[in-house]
């Protein structure tokens, strides 16, 4: 078997509850690879942030284990920044403050000015300056405080970065001038991520692999799906690229119909979500190429 | 708009003070010489000045007396209003600290420890109704001291509204922020200074500045007890003179530092105030 980066191993995470445990998820097997950009699609409640938290070291999984550079995740680390769901920022602590807090926590050795300054190459970074950073998270917008929380958890520089929907809240607009950034950051720095998102195009936008996770209880992660289309992408030009719809309707039409069909604990007639096998690989963008290709070569044939 | 309320306020508040000051004066005019004595009064050897509740007038005239000279000490039962003050202040504020330096760290580890909150619980729910003077007895018996007893008794009643507020407070920090101390690897000592403290700090000194009104009622009581020195002597010292105009001017000086008191923990609790 291929060692990735990161190996999810027959993860599952059970709560107790009155009535019988309840399995958020289970049998997740993936892997992502150092650089890639992996994101994850389910509906709401189907145990992304689960997994995340997971993935975080924050919560311990039922069964599996989680592998992260050869080594066994077994708590939080530096190694995986965060972006929580809710920006998460200290609010007793300025803009720049809250950044400088994660810059120490890494290197303790660092003096006031090293971490100053590297602090504000990442505020910079995500377009913060000229006197927001001085202000506390209350007195941001949601999207500055989201800009905040992103640079904080690049800064300390982690070898995979977590993001929990990290645009959830924000208005179109904003989104798309954070999304741009984010994309930007990772061209120029390779990070290996792993998003959860509600958002399709959002997701074609930024992911190299989506993870499509079926509804829950007993949520699985059915199938991996390639985003097939080349790099650097722009928001703009990005739908007119052939391979974008046949990608969008696949996974529009996952979450539509078959989340719900695929959905429920594993059984012996479901063989293809064998214990241990990982998701189902698709590549509509290939798929629809050939297709086409094909119907180009039977044209020429009538002919 | 909010100038102008003020100042409206300001205006109805000084409305309501002169209103009652003038019913004050002229509602309880001197006893009448021509009037013959009661039996009560002849039995009391007359109908004097202290026979009546003072008025205001002759109270303000009495705080410009003592104010004037507030630090003044002619022997054990006459000492300046000022001493007096500061007899109180120092033993509230000794009583008080020590009560911090114990409620804090305790109320942090029951905030943080749900077996330590279990387990402390119910001594916590039987000793916190206790009335603090109960303690009294018990205190002089076993400290044999009446200054260090009262600083005993302001100790307990100062304990219990730090001791539950930090508890509260530290046990009701928000998950998402210890969390993001524990993806940042801090050390539990630097989770609980950089993150717990500061996020607690506000109900911290809620419990402070309950604890502070607290220890100001219960010291006058506890004073008027072990006696000796202290603004609660005083108003029992005046009240053996049958000095009741030093009793009501007292009696406003204690009103004046409490709100001083709860007045410079509130300015505390607004410097750690956030906005979430
Ligand atoms: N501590 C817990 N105890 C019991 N059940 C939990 C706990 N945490 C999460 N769950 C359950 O796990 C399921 C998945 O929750 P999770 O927060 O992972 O969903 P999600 O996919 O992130 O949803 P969303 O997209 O709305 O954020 C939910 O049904 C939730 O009720
Ligand atoms: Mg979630």
């Amino acid at each position: 078997m291929i060692k990735h980066f990161l190996e999810i191993e027959n993860l599952a995470r059970r709560f107790p509850g009155k009535d019988g445990e309840l399995t958020v998820f289970e049998n997740a097997n993936f892997g992502i690879d150092k650089g890639e950009f992996v994101c994850i699609i389910g509906h709401s409640g189907c145990g992304k942030s689960t997994i995340m938290n997971v993935l975080a070291g924050l919560d311990a999984p039922t069964d599996g284990n989680v592998f992260m550079d050869g080594s066994e995740v077994a708590g939080p680390s530096l190694d995986r920044g965060v972006v929580f769901q809710n920006y998460s920022l200290l609010p007793w602590l300025s803009a720049v403050h809250n950044v400088t807090f994660a810059v120490r926590s890494r290197w303790p050795g660092w003096n006031k000015e090293q971490v100053r300054e590297h602090s504000y190459r990442y505020l910079e970074m995500v377009g913060l300056g000229g006197g927001a950073e001085l202000r506390k998270p209350a007195q941001l917008s949601g999207g500055m405080r989201q800009r905040v929380s992103i640079a904080r958890a690049f800064a300390i520089q982690p070898k995979l970065l977590l993001l929990d929907e990290p645009f959830g809240a924000l208005d179109a607009l904003t989104r798309g001038t954070i999304q741009d950034e984010l994309v930007k950051i990772c061209n120029a720095t390779h990070q290996t991520v792993f998003m959860i998102t509600h958002d399709v195009d959002e997701a074609i936008l930024l992911a190299d692999r989506i993870l499509l996770m079926t509804n829950g209880p007993h949520a699985r992660i059915a199938e991996s799906v390639k985003v097939d289309l080349k790099h650097p992408r722009e928001r703009g030009k990005i739908i007119h690229d052939p391979g974008y719809y046949p990608i969008r309707n696949h996974l529009v039409d996952f979450l539509v119909r078959r989340s719900e069909e695929l959905s429920g604990a594993v059984t012996p007639e479901t063989p293809a979500q064998a214990a241990g096998a990982y998701p189902v690989e698709v590549n509509p963008a290939a798929t629809a190429r050939n297709e086409t290709g094909g119907a180009t070569l039977s044209a020429i044939d009538a002919r | 708009m909010l100038q102008s309320l003020n100042a409206r306020a300001m205006l109805v508040s000084i409305g309501f003070l002169v209103l009652v000051l003038g019913v004050w004066e002229f509602a309880n005019p001197a006893p009448d010489a021509s009037k013959p004595l009661t039996e009560y009064e002849i039995l009391m050897g007359g109908a004097d000045q202290e026979a009546r509740v003072p008025p205001p007038s002759a109270v303000i005239i009495r705080a410009f007396e003592e104010l004037s000279n507030p630090f003044y000490d002619a022997g054990p039962n006459d000492k300046g209003i000022g001493i007096q003050l500061a007899y109180s202040i120092y033993r509230v504020l000794t009583g008080f600290m020590l009560a911090a330096l114990l409620a804090i760290p305790v109320g942090f580890l029951i905030g943080m420890s749900p077996l330590m909150y279990k387990a402390l619980n119910p001594f916590i729910q039987v000793l916190r109704p206790i009335s603090p003077l109960a303690w009294m007895p018990l205190a002089l018996f076993i400290i044999k001291d009446s200054e260090t007893s009262s600083i005993f008794v302001i100790f307990i009643c100062s304990i219990w509204p730090m001791l539950i507020n930090t508890a509260f407070g530290v046990a009701g920090v928000r998950r998402d922020w210890v969390n993001v101390a524990r993806t940042h690897e801090l050390s539990p000592l630097r989770t609980a200074l950089t993150v717990i403290l500061p996020a607690a700090a506000p109900t911290v000194l809620t419990g402070m500045r309950i604890s502070i009104g607290i220890a100001w009622l219960v010291i006058v009581a506890a004073e008027m007890l072990v006696g000796g020195t202290g603004i609660g002597y005083y108003v029992w010292n005046e009240w053996n003179n049958l000095d009741l105009t030093s009793v009501i001017f007292s009696i406003l000086m204690i009103g004046v530092v409490g709100m001083l008191l709860d007045l410079a923990l509130s300015a505390a609790t607004r410097l750690v105030q956030y906005e979430e």
